[in-house]
């Protein structure tokens, strides 16, 4: 099962550790990262994978606390992309 | 493996351009319901509904935090109400009164299919029906009217306008405390469709099965922004445009109805994509037509930049999704549109230039107010005009004005919401009297012979 999880915020250390750390304690798998610094602005696209069901609701919850910090996070599952693209 | 730049051109879409699942609406079949004892009837269809819809509100919302896209409305229709052929406006009351206490209860913002089909004739119980809706309106939150007058098959039945006429200023006059806001919740159609997901006029046709999912998707916003790619391109390229935009849409709302329709135990039946404006900013269809080139949406080339937005929003949707259905194309509801306000405001949009419009458009005459003291036969004529331009050109269209009470030209009406707010506009003022008391019903068109 397969997500698309993205990350925009202010630049500073640590972002992609912590945003690692929580989908490394949810066993979610990073099969690739696109990330660029825009005019100060940090943003990444991740897309990652589970053995099992990726809970979005729960992976959300556990972002909750980086989103406090001035990071926006959204997880959203790959179907949404491919659906919308390919024909 | 899903490239980035089609990563970040969805999520620009979503979070820029405001694309979204405008509605998931379960349609439910009534037709089992109906008994001939009032109190029998109003326990079987709240027992009905219920099961049915009760998951609807949460799946929708869990549906959306999956794909991250936002699903705007969770709505019912149901088979039209005329058909429980009761004889007593009161009893019709009562089942209003069902309809809303279970979409309260169910925790839908709307219920559709307070409706009635009398496109040929009216019968006895429809005109008990017909007599209950501005109370039913009045005494109700949730529920939605609807009206079919006239059909392509039929003609135009002018008996039910000219009752209708004077229905709209009873509502108007019932829900005067709140600027007549029950006529925003009630519909005429000619060629009414029987899978619409869109309010006011949606409501659960008699071929329809058990119980549906319709999708309704909208997105003015991002069929604006592709066009802002094509500034100075020849028209045939913004047609290409907005026709794969639209095709982008519409698989979205797709994706979204299939997971409803599986996790709701329901049939997916079609999906609409009409784009429908909100009052927030950018979101407006009239910002679209202006985008082509347009100083003010109402002037000339109006109608012909409407027509082209309507077919290219058909042609990119209808190969995206297994079913397309409802309405799909533009609406252009006055009050909900906020550049569309403007231009009423600044004197390019007139009465007579939208009627123009909705040849071409997906509906009608939508969410216009109009002076509290226009006469029943002026409101029962712009019904009969715009019905006959669907009856002729073999489309649905509607009429959804609103005579606000004690309100003149000049004034602005604020319904709050999605609804919007309405500058009064100017009609004709010369009458229309004796063109509809004359009644009886205008006879279907020919098919043939078209110039």
């Amino acid at each position: 099962m397969k997500a698309v999880i993205t990350v925009i915020g202010k630049d500073k250390t640590g972002i992609i550790y912590k945003v690692s750390k929580v989908l490394y304690e949810s066993d979610v798998n990073i099969d690739d990262i696109s990330q660029t610094v825009m005019q100060d602005y940090f943003t990444m696209i991740m897309l990652v994978s589970s053995a099992e069901t990726i809970n979005v609701n729960e992976l959300k919850k556990k972002f909750s606390e980086l989103e406090d910090e001035g990071l926006s996070i959204q997880v959203q599952k790959t179907e949404i992309f491919d659906i919308m693209h390919k024909i | 493996m899903t490239i980035y730049s089609d990563i970040q051109e969805t999520i620009r879409m979503l979070d820029k351009e405001k694309l979204d699942i405008r509605t998931i609406t379960m349609g439910i079949s009534l037709l089992d319901c109906f008994t001939d004892d009032i109190n029998i009837t109003v326990k079987k269809i709240y027992d009905k509904i219920y099961a049915y819809s009760s998951k609807l509100v949460d799946t929708g919302e869990d549906i959306a935090k999956e794909y991250g896209i936002p699903i705007i409305n969770k709505r019912i229709a149901v088979t039209p109400i005329a058909l429980a052929a009761f004889s007593k406006a009161e009893d019709y009351i009562k089942i209003a009164s069902t309809l809303d206490k279970c979409a309260n209860d169910v925790g839908v913002n709307f219920i559709g299919g307070y409706s009635a089909l009398v496109h040929k004739d009216i019968t006895k119980s429809e005109h008990a029906f017909l007599d209950s809706i501005p109370k039913a309106l009045k005494v109700t939150k949730r529920v939605c009217s609807s009206v079919n007058v006239g059909s392509t098959k039929a003609g135009i039945n002018l008996d039910a306008i000219k009752l209708i006429g004077s229905t709209i200023k009873q509502i108007a006059f019932e829900t005067k405390d709140e600027d007549s806001i029950g006529c925003a919740k009630f519909v005429v159609f000619a060629n009414a469709v029987e899978d619409n997901p869109f309010m006011a006029g949606a409501f659960h046709g008699v071929g329809e099965g058990e119980a549906v999912i319709n999708v309704g998707v909208s997105g003015p916003g991002t069929i604006k922004a592709a066009i802002e790619k094509c500034k100075g391109e020849p028209i045939n390229e913004i047609c290409e445009m907005i026709k794969r935009t639209a095709f982008k849409i519409t698989r979205a709302g797709q994706l979204v109805g299939n997971e409803a329709s599986k996790r709701l135990g329901v049939p997916f039946g079609i999906l609409d994509l009409s784009l429908a404006p909100t009052p927030e900013i950018g979101d407006s269809v009239a910002l679209i037509l202006e985008e082509m080139g347009l100083e003010k949406c109402g002037a000339h080339g109006t109608t012909a930049a409407l027509a082209l937005l309507t077919d290219a929003v058909k042609k990119g949707g209808i190969m995206a999704s297994s079913y397309v259905g409802g309405l799909s194309g533009a609406f252009i509801p006055v009050s909900e549109d906020a550049e569309m306000i403007a231009c009423v405001n600044c004197g390019a949009l007139s009465f007579d230039k939208l009627e123009a419009m909705t040849s071409v458009c997906s509906v009608g005459l939508d969410m216009i107010a109009v002076p509290g003291d226009t006469p029943d036969t002026t409101i029962s004529a712009i019904i009969a005009d715009e019905a006959s331009i669907g009856v002729i050109n073999n489309k649905t269209t509607a009429v959804r004005i609103i005579p606000v009470y004690g309100k003149k030209l000049g004034d602005i009406v604020k319904f709050g919401g999605l609804l919007g707010e309405a500058p009064i506009m100017k009609l004709n003022d010369y009458s229309s009297k004796n063109f509809i008391n004359r009644g009886g019903r205008i006879p279907a068109p020919v098919h043939s012979f078209k110039n």
